[in-house]
């Protein structure tokens, strides 16, 4: 069992999930409120991860973060070292794989919102930001909390976009997925079947649960 | 216009929804804005409170600028002192009824906001229901909580978009009569939007009578349903007894004017708006129709008699309404109500001749059609 590859996953998808929350709160809202040119070609940017091979996208995000590019050089005269194959290379991935994760559910809670309920908070005197902490948050939760947790397994398991951007270097980039791949070309068949029942089961879980506690919120809401 | 307090509007822009708006509502007053589905009524509601920008006109307030389309002034909703009830009451529905009414009480300080919040639940009749969510709650006790939220801002102009039409008969009448009650109380313009012309009647002051965004007439609810400005007026006001005719003359000191419609001379009270021999809309009130009694003569039956043959008889109710074809133009047909028993006791049923007496006081005389 490679614990620092769990581990490592783990912290990537904790990193993902909090910087998404945001993201996928300010995205999420404004393509379900507003309409503009363009949404389409926006909704369709965002839902591209989705059917992109993971080594197409994974050989643009080379491009765009590797160090011949202007994203590349600026982080490594900032930071003094490269993007690509670091950890924060990674995370950058993760973010930009995961974005229709995050923001398809989260815009669908948003819009599940009547537009009358939101005139009646602007009604009550309530300025936007209050409005959207006392009446909007609580009313998308379902919709936030699957995207979170989507957006969580997702990280976790996702295996092609990894291997192009951050290789597999321990401790760094080796996460459990790229761990089990390696275990099975080394054909350690038992470390292999071990993190992979672990990560099924983990899965499973995360999810049955969401699902159970989305219901329940649910059924709260009416 | 430069009202000092109260509620003043007037609305412009050709689109995307047309509208031609004009009204004032004064604190206190109950002002209904009535017209057809489409009509630009919940519209022209949304625009005073904030939740619609339209392209010009102007919103003012006890003199406070709402809206002013022409230095681009628009005062974002949440800075409005508005009250609104929805036509789905918008209540938030995962919080209690205590709760949406705190919801609006932001701008005290919080020790004081469940006191008052349950204060104006008590005021609505819902004092057992502070905890209970929207919906735990009927329709009825929804639409209360939805008021009682509204008034919690003391609201300088409160809005009632549709608030009876998504509850039964029985309770409507009840929200009827504890609206007519708590109205009493208020001292801020209430602004009611209904196609319903008999709820505007019974709640409302004034009536503004709007067809394609464009208020047609303003008035008392007895002045808009028995002296409409436009047979436009009188068809949305749900008057059937729209005709043409041309002014055959006038008897100067009496107001009496002589109407020829189709052939048949009528004798109204008023003026005419419109010189002799000019054509001119009229209109009369189901009301101002007399029936004849069949057997003998009865009174009034030298005014204005109409002879003709019963079409049909609809019963609803205790009532029966009855379209005449007149003897002289029978395609104009008469259409006017009488008690069901009135109706049986004269035989009254399709078919049979009949005669009523148009009254000269129901008799309006309206500007002709244009075109």
């Amino acid at each position: 069992m490679d614990w620092t590859a769990l581990f490592l996953s783990l912290r990537l998808a904790a990193f993902t999930v909090v910087i998404l929350l945001p993201i996928g709160i300010v995205m999420g809202r404004f393509l379900a409120y507003r309409n503009f040119p363009g949404k389409g070609l926006t909704e369709a940017l965002v839902a591209l991860p989705l059917v992109l091979p993971p080594t197409v996208f994974g050989y643009y995000l080379l491009v765009v973060l590797g160090s011949a590019s202007p994203v590349g050089q600026f982080w490594e005269a900032l930071f003094g070292r490269p993007l690509v194959f670091t950890f924060e290379g990674l995370l950058i991935a993760s973010i930009v794989f995961n974005l229709p994760f995050a923001i398809q559910p989260m815009q669908r809670g948003f819009e599940a919102i009547p537009r009358e309920v939101r005139a009646a908070a602007a009604c009550c005197g309530m300025p936007p930001w209050r409005a959207l902490l006392r009446v909007e948050l609580p009313l998308a939760w379902p919709g936030i909390l699957t995207a979170l947790v989507l957006s969580f397994a997702h990280t976790l398991g996702e295996f092609g976009i990894v291997l192009m951007v951050g290789g597999s270097i321990p401790g760094e980039t080796r996460t459990i997925a790229i761990a089990i791949y390696d275990r099975v070309q080394a054909f350690d068949d038992a470390g292999a079947a071990q993190m992979s029942a672990l990560l099924l089961a983990f899965s499973l879980v995360t999810i049955a649960l969401t699902f159970a506690f989305s219901r329940r919120i649910g059924r709260r809401l009416g | 216009m430069s009202g000092l307090t109260g509620l003043h509007v007037a609305l412009h822009q050709d689109s995307p929804i047309p509208l031609a708006a004009e009204f004032s509502c004064a604190p206190g007053e109950v002002l209904a804005l009535v017209g057809p589905s489409g009509s630009g009524k919940s519209t022209i509601l949304r625009a005073i409170a904030g939740i619609y920008r339209p392209l010009r006109g102007r919103v003012t307030v006890d003199g406070e600028d709402w809206f002013d389309g022409g230095r681009g002034y628009h005062r974002p909703t949440h800075r409005r002192a508005v009250g609104m009830v929805f036509q789905s009451y918008a209540l938030f529905p995962h919080m209690t009824a205590l709760g949406n009414v705190m919801a609006a009480l932001g701008d005290l300080p919080p020790h004081q906001r469940a006191a008052r919040a349950r204060s104006l639940l008590d005021l609505v009749h819902l004092a057992d229901l502070y905890d209970r969510r929207p919906e735990e709650l009927s329709g009825g006790q929804q639409q209360r909580v939805a008021v009682a939220r509204a008034l919690a801002r003391e609201p300088k102009a409160l809005l009632l978009d549709e608030p009876f039409s998504a509850v039964d008969k029985a309770t409507r009448q009840r929200l009827y009569r504890e609206i007519a009650v708590l109205r009493r109380g208020l001292n801020m313009p209430v602004v009611l939007v209904t196609h319903d012309l008999d709820e505007a009647a019974m709640l409302a002051d004034r009536i503004a009578v709007l067809h394609r965004g464009r208020t047609l007439q303003t008035g008392t609810p007895r002045q808009v349903t028995t002296r409409p400005l436009s047979a436009e007026v009188a068809r949305l006001v749900d008057l059937r007894n729209v005709f043409e005719g041309v002014v055959a003359g006038c008897d100067g000191d009496g107001g009496r004017t002589i109407i020829d419609w189709a052939g048949l001379q009528l004798e109204t009270a008023g003026g005419a708006v419109v010189a002799t021999g000019q054509r001119v809309s009229w209109v009369i009130p189901d009301g101002f129709v007399l029936l004849h009694r069949r057997d003998r003569p009865s009174r009034g039956e030298h005014e204005n008699p109409v002879p003709g043959r019963v079409e049909s008889v609809l019963e609803i109710g205790q009532m029966a309404h009855i379209v005449l074809r007149p003897g002289h133009a029978p395609e104009l047909p008469l259409h006017f109500s009488v008690p069901l028993h009135v109706a049986h006791r004269n035989g009254i049923e399709p078919g049979v001749a009949a005669t009523v007496s148009l009254l000269g006081e129901g008799i309006h005389t309206m500007p002709p059609p244009r075109g």
